[in-house]
């Protein structure tokens, strides 16, 4: 094994990994939640179907969108893999558990937290995602050009009530997974100090609430309207 | 005080081991935990029965060896105390106790509440030293060192290796430990020859041993007797990063 490959396989090298592609993601949800905002313009789903052709019609953005599925899946297997240590390092449980009490909750259940979110993202892709790509949208015509109507199917799935329901839910357990993963990811690359480290604390609190409510807003907006 | 206990017993590390159920009577509130363990040990030497098998040597919280983890917690319900320096007014009349050994495949149960720890003693073995010339004693404060950078080593080098940190953990990572030991020579003057190669090694033993991997819940911390913190982990990556990088170990 070469030098980097053995680095990165190793305990602290499989967490780095963790930590970089959790912060990409982690910025990806900013630039997602800027995009999906404008399904509340309130334009009927104007400025939300130019975004969206214009999203998938730049090639850089196809670029880091590749780049993006390759960091999820990296982020899950490598997630599973650390589990599995994680789950032999302690063959036999406590009878009795009470020290962990100063632990966020969040923190001890980063992989169930996982779990969800990864459940969260397949039926996101298969509901959303693979509509857009597949060609299926009815077309929509704003100055004499020709768009793909990617909000009435937005606006359908969260008109229902389950669908909307789902996603609000999923958003809380994203967030609690961010409250855990944005400040922890400093902490692995080795980034602690007196100086900045509270305000990292601090503003991943903020972070992961202002993306999960700015993402749960969009399906209780939109429900409420009808 | 009168307290009901239920300890782990375990013949040796191939038995299944189960929990048993003891009274002890009489129980001063001055006692320490160790020594109520002993007024046990002894009743039940009386009535010829094996006693209670657990680990402990200075009694004065600096050695490290004393280890239970007491109703959930590793040296029991107190902040910053070892279990030898716990006392029995800790606890209530008539309160039901948890006694188990640490749990960790990294420390396999000899017997009763006595594990193994010499996985420490191989991570230290792998890095944790400083090469010194022979020869006359250096003046003191020869070498100028910072007094913050003394007193972040000194907060590191507290660490006994009693092995909390690895009890507490929900992933039985051994983190804390190898990151005090790697921050302490680290941090000064004198372990800076030896500095790439050891936390290289120090971490390849910690994976080698079976403990878990670090998920930064900060359990250890708060369990620690000796409060060592989660900067301290946070140097061993820095260090581990910047040696991967920059060693000349290939």
């Amino acid at each position: 094994m070469s030098w980097f490959t053995q680095s990165i396989s190793g305990t602290i090298g499989k967490k780095l990994l963790m930590s970089l592609t959790g912060l990409f993601l982690i910025l990806f949800l900013v630039i997602h939640l800027a995009g999906n905002l404008q399904l509340l313009a309130g334009d009927g789903g104007k400025a939300f179907n130019i975004y969206a052709y214009n999203m998938a019609h730049n090639p850089l953005i196809k670029f880091v969108s590749y780049g993006n599925f390759f960091f999820i899946l990296v982020h899950i297997i490598d997630g599973i893999i650390l589990t599995r240590q994680n789950k032999s390092a302690r063959k036999v449980k406590y009878a009795v558990s009470t020290n962990d009490s100063k632990s966020s909750w969040a923190s001890k259940n980063m992989a169930l937290l996982g779990i969800i979110i990864l459940v969260f993202i397949i039926a996101h892709l298969a509901g959303f995602w693979y509509k857009f790509k597949n060609g299926s949208l009815a077309d929509v015509v704003y100055d004499g050009v020709t768009y793909p109507n990617g909000y009435e199917v937005v606006s359908f799935a969260f008109s229902q009530p389950l669908y909307a329901g789902f996603y609000v839910i999923c958003m809380v357990f994203l967030g609690f997974h961010l409250s855990h993963g944005f400040s922890s990811a400093f902490q692995t690359l080795g980034l602690n100090h007196k100086k900045y480290t509270p305000f990292i604390k601090k503003l991943g609190v903020l972070y992961s609430i202002l993306v999960a409510a700015g993402f749960a807003i969009i399906p209780i907006v939109m429900y409420l309207k009808g | 005080m009168n307290l009901k206990l239920k300890i782990w017993r375990q013949k040796n590390a191939n038995d299944k081991g189960a929990f048993e159920s003891y009274d002890v009577s009489d129980v001063s509130p001055d006692m320490s935990f160790l020594e109520m363990l002993d007024v046990l040990n002894e009743d039940l030497s009386r009535d010829g029965k094996d006693p209670v098998h657990f680990d402990h040597d200075c009694r004065e919280g600096i050695c490290g060896m004393c280890s239970l983890y007491i109703n959930g917690k590793p040296h029991g319900p107190k902040d910053a105390v070892t279990t030898c320096q716990l006392h029995m007014r800790s606890f209530k009349d008539g309160d039901i106790i948890v006694i188990e050994p640490w749990r960790a495949s990294a420390f396999p149960v000899h017997k009763d509440l006595v594990v193994d720890r010499s996985s420490f003693d191989r991570i230290i073995q792998a890095g944790g030293y400083v090469n010194v010339n022979t020869g006359g004693v250096p003046d003191a404060n020869e070498i100028a060192i910072p007094k913050t950078i003394a007193d972040q080593a000194m907060d590191a080098a507290q660490c006994i290796g009693c092995g909390a940190c690895v009890a507490a953990c929900k992933n039985a990572s051994a983190m804390l430990f190898t990151a005090a030991k790697v921050s302490q020579l680290a941090l000064l003057p004198q372990g800076q020859t030896e500095r790439h190669t050891r936390v290289e090694r120090m971490v390849a033993q910690m994976e080698e041993e079976g403990f878990g991997n670090c998920t930064n819940t900060g359990a250890c911390s708060a369990v620690c007797p000796k409060e060592i913190g989660q900067e301290h982990i946070a140097r061993l990556n820095r260090e581990y990063i910047g040696a991967k990088a920059a060693s000349d170990n290939v």
